[in-house]
C-alpha cells in the first residue's frame, strides 16, 4: 500500500494507507493500531478504494493533543474523510475503530454508503464487563485478542526480537503512546455514551463478531443488533476479537460486497 | 536538618500467604479482608504514635493518601490530619499530599488544606502529588494520559484561589467555577510550603523548580538506588540556574534503630520482611497504564519505583540483604548515624521523611525505634547543612501565640 500524510482542518498530520480503485472505503483500526502486516487491506484493495488512516498517536500520526473527549474524534472522522476528498465512502470501523464510525454516522448518516462495525466497542453490558487492557503488560494482549494467541502474538510484534532490549523499549514505548490515545476513549470503561444515539443511524449496516471473541464477547453483538435493527450479523467462526487478521478471506468478500465494488 | 514521622498506616493482618492467594496489595485487595472492629484499634494506635513522635522531638508528623490500599489506610489523610491538630500544638502537619485531581472541584483541597493550616495555627506543610497509577487511574477512574493536564488545572485553581483577594470566575476545561472565593484562607501566606512527591518523572522536576516547591522523592528502594534519580534532579536544579538549598528536597527512608545491631534485627526483620513481601505486593499492570507517564519520561528511561526490577527481588531479600544494599537504614544508634549522614550528604536533603513504623510492627517497638532515633540520632544530624542554617523556604511559620488543644480537657469548666 501507499502512503500519503494528510492535514485535517483542526490540524492533526494523519498518515493514510491508500490502494485500489473503485467505490470508496474507509477502515479505522481499533486500540492496538495497525499491525505491522495488514494483508486485509490489501486484498481489498483489489476489489475497492482503500484508505486506512492511522489515528493521531498512532503510527506516523501526530495531533493527538487536539483530541479530548468522543465529539472530537468523531469529528476528527470525518475532518479526515474531507481532507481525503472522498464521498459517501463505507465506514469499516474495528474495536475502537468501530466505536468512531458509529458515532461518525450518528452525526451524518446520510454521508455514509454503509457502515461495517467489526466486534465494536462502545457499549457495556454489566453482566459481560469487557477485560481491562489498561491494566496488563502489552505482550498479554495475545491471548484476549486472537483465536489463536501463537499466531496472534507474532502479528502483533511483528516478529520482534525479544532478546533485543532496545527494540522491546521502543514497542512498549510505542504501545504506551498508542494506548494513551485510547484511554481518552476507552478507559477506564470503555462507553461515552453512544447507546443513546444509535437511534439516528439508518445508514444500512453490517455487523461482524468473531465467535471466540474473548475481549468484547457476542453478547454484545446481540445488544449491537436490538440498537441498529437494520444491521445484518455476520459471526466468524474459528475467529476473536482481530477479525481482520484472523480471517481476512471471508471479511474481505464482505466488505467488497457491501462496498457496492 | 528536619525531621518528619511517617506513617503509612498498614494493614497489620495481611495473611501468610498473601503473595501466594492474592494477585494485588492495591487496588482489587480482597475487602473482606478489612475488619474495621480491629481498625477501630489501628487507626487510634497510629495517631498515638503520630502523637507521640510530636512528642519526641521531631520536626513534622506526615500522613498521606491512598485508596483500595492494604499499606495505606489513609483515603483521606485530612481527617487524621486534622485529628492530629487537634491533640498537638508542636510539631508540623505534613500532608504529603492531597492528589488534587481526584476532588470534584478541586477547589475542596484550598479549603480543607486552609482549614487545617488554621486549626493548627499555620503547622500544615501541603502536598500535591499527581498521585500514582493505582490510586488515581485505577481506584478513580481517571484516563491516564488526561490525568496531569488535569492536576496542571487543578494546580491552577487552588492557588489562584489562595493567592487572589477578589471572587474570580474559572473557566477550566476540567473544573467551571462562576464564583470562586476561598473561605477560609490559610494562616500562612500566600499559601502554607508545597511538596510535590514524585516517582521519577523528570516533569515534576521542573513542575517544583518552576514554582520553587520541595520536591520529595517518596520510595521505598532506599537511598543507593534513590541517588541515580535524585541526581538527576540536582542536575536540572543546575541547568535551571536555580540555588541548591538541600531543603529543596525530601526522602523517604525506612528507618530502624536499636541498642545495637544485632537487636535492631531481633526485633525489626520480621516487621520490614512483611512490608516488603506482602505490602508490596503490587500486580505490574496496574503500575505503569499507557499514557501515564509522558512519551518524554519514557524515553528518558526513568522508571517508577513499581515498575522497577528491583520490586521483583523484594520477596528473596533477607534482612542481611535489606540493610547491606540499604533498601532501610537499620542497626544501633551508632551506625543508624552513620548511613544517615551518607544518605543525607549522597542525596542532599534537608527533610527526611522517617519510616519508623513498617508492616505489622507493634506498638512498642515503634515506639522504641522512634525514642532511640530521637534522642541518639537525630541531635547530631541537625547541623549538616551549616550554610544552610536559615533557610526556612520550605518549612510552616506558624503562629507564636497559638492554642494548644492537646492540654484543653473537653467537657471541663473554664476558669
Amino acid at each position: 500500500m501507499n502512503t500519503t500524510t494528510i492535514k485535517t482542518k483542526r490540524g492533526a498530520r494523519v498518515r493514510v494507507h491508500h490502494a485500489g480503485k473503485g467505490a470508496p472505503l474507509i477502515f479505522l483500526h481499533g486500540a492496538v493500531g495497525l499491525l505491522p502486516e495488514n494483508r486485509f487491506l490489501d486484498r481489498l484493495a483489489e476489489r475497492c478504494e482503500v484508505f486506512a488512516p492511522e489515528l493521531p498517536g498512532y503510527g506516523e500520526s501526530t495531533g493527538e493533543e487536539l483530541l479530548d473527549d468522543m465529539l472530537d474524534f468523531a469529528l476528527h472522522g470525518w475532518d479526515v474523510v474531507g481532507a481525503l476528498g472522498v464521498e459517501k465512502p463505507t465506514l469499516v470501523g474495528h474495536s475502537m475503530g468501530g466505536m468512531i464510525a458509529a458515532e461518525m454516522a450518528c452525526i451524518a448518516p446520510n454521508d455514509v454508503h454503509h457502515l461495517a462495525l467489526i466486534a465494536p466497542a462502545g457499549l457495556w453490558l454489566a453482566e459481560h464487563p469487557i477485560a481491562d487492557l489498561f491494566a496488563m503488560l502489552p505482550f498479554e494482549f495475545a491471548r484476549l485478542l486472537f483465536h489463536d494467541p501463537v499466531a496472534g502474538a507474532a502479528l502483533l510484534t511483528g516478529g520482534l526480537d525479544f532478546s533485543n532490549l532496545e527494540a522491546v523499549g521502543a514497542f512498549y514505548i510505542n504501545n504506551a503512546r498508542q494506548m494513551g490515545v485510547a484511554g481518552k476513549l476507552l478507559f477506564p470503561i470503555p462507553n461515552r455514551g453512544l447507546a443513546k444515539r444509535l437511534y439516528r443511524l439508518t445508514t444500512p449496516a453490517t455487523l461482524i463478531w468473531g465467535e471466540n471473541d474473548k475481549l468484547i464477547p457476542l453478547a454484545y453483538a446481540e445488544r449491537w443488533k436490538q440498537l441498529v435493527p437494520q444491521a445484518q450479523l455476520r459471526v466468524v467462526a474459528g475467529a476473536g476479537h482481530m477479525v481482520p487478521y484472523e480471517k481476512a478471506e471471508a471479511l474481505v468478500s464482505w466488505l467488497a460486497e457491501i462496498s457496492g465494488a | 536538618m528536619r525531621f518528619t514521622w511517617f506513617n503509612l498506616m498498614p494493614w497489620p493482618d495481611l495473611p501468610d500467604d498473601f503473595r501466594e492467594r492474592y494477585r494485588s496489595v492495591w487496588v482489587d485487595i480482597p475487602n473482606n479482608l478489612y475488619d474495621p472492629r480491629r481498625g477501630h484499634f489501628v487507626y487510634h494506635q497510629y495517631m498515638d504514635q503520630l502523637e507521640y513522635a510530636d512528642s519526641l522531638g521531631f520536626d513534622g508528623i506526615g500522613v498521606n493518601e491512598h485508596h483500595q490500599n492494604g499499606y495505606g489506610l489513609m483515603p483521606s489523610p485530612n481527617i487524621i490530619a486534622a485529628a492530629l491538630a487537634r491533640r498537638t500544638s508542636r510539631a508540623a502537619i505534613c500532608v504529603i499530599g492531597n492528589s488534587i485531581a481526584l476532588y470534584n472541584p478541586p477547589i475542596r483541597v484550598a479549603e480543607e488544606f486552609a482549614m487545617l493550616d488554621v486549626i493548627s495555627g499555620g503547622r500544615l506543610i501541603a502536598g500535591f502529588p499527581v498521585g500514582t497509577p493505582m490510586d488515581t487511574n485505577f481506584c478513580y477512574g481517571q484516563i491516564p494520559s488526561v490525568t496531569r493536564d488535569k492536576y496542571r488545572e487543578a494546580h491552577e485553581l487552588i492557588m489562584r484561589a489562595w493567592h487572589e483577594d477578589e471572587i474570580f470566575a474559572f473557566d477550566g476545561k476540567y473544573t467551571q467555577l462562576r464564583y470562586v472565593n476561598c473561605w477560609p484562607k490559610p494562616i500562612q501566606k500566600p499559601h502554607p510550603p508545597i511538596y510535590i512527591p514524585g516517582g521519577g518523572s523528570i516533569e515534576t522536576w521542573d513542575f517544583c523548580l518552576d514554582y520553587d516547591y520541595n520536591y520529595s522523592y517518596l520510595s521505598f528502594g532506599g537511598y543507593k538506588r534513590g541517588k541515580q534519580l535524585m541526581d538527576g534532579y540536582w542536575e536540572r536544579v543546575a541547568q535551571r540556574k536555580k540555588d541548591d538549598s538541600p531543603y529543596r528536597a525530601a526522602f523517604a527512608q525506612i528507618i530502624c534503630v536499636g541498642e545495637t545491631d544485632q537487636q535492631a534485627e531481633e526485633l525489626y526483620s520480621e516487621h520490614v520482611r512483611y512490608f516488603f513481601n506482602r505490602c508490596l505486593h503490587v500486580y505490574p499492570g496496574f503500575a505503569d497504564p499507557p499514557g501515564y507517564r509522558t512519551i518524554k519520561t519514557l524515553k528518558a528511561g526513568v522508571l517508577s519505583q513499581l515498575t522497577e526490577n528491583a520490586l521483583s527481588k523484594f520477596p528473596s531479600l533477607t534482612w542481611k540483604d535489606l540493610v547491606d544494599e540499604r533498601y532501610i537504614i537499620a542497626g544501633s544508634p551508632a551506625t543508624v548515624r552513620d548511613q544517615m549522614v551518607e544518605m543525607i550528604k549522597g542525596l542532599r536533603i534537608g527533610h527526611v521523611f522517617g519510616l519508623f513504623h513498617n508492616g505489622n510492627m507493634p506498638d512498642w517497638k515503634t515506639r522504641h525505634s522512634s525514642k532511640l532515633f530521637a534522642e541518639k540520632v537525630m541531635p547530631q544530624l541537625r547541623d549538616l547543612w551549616p550554610d544552610w542554617k536559615h533557610d526556612t523556604r520550605w518549612w510552616p511559620q506558624p503562629m507564636e501565640n497559638r492554642v494548644q488543644p492537646e492540654r484543653s480537657l473537653a467537657g471541663a469548666e473554664r476558669p
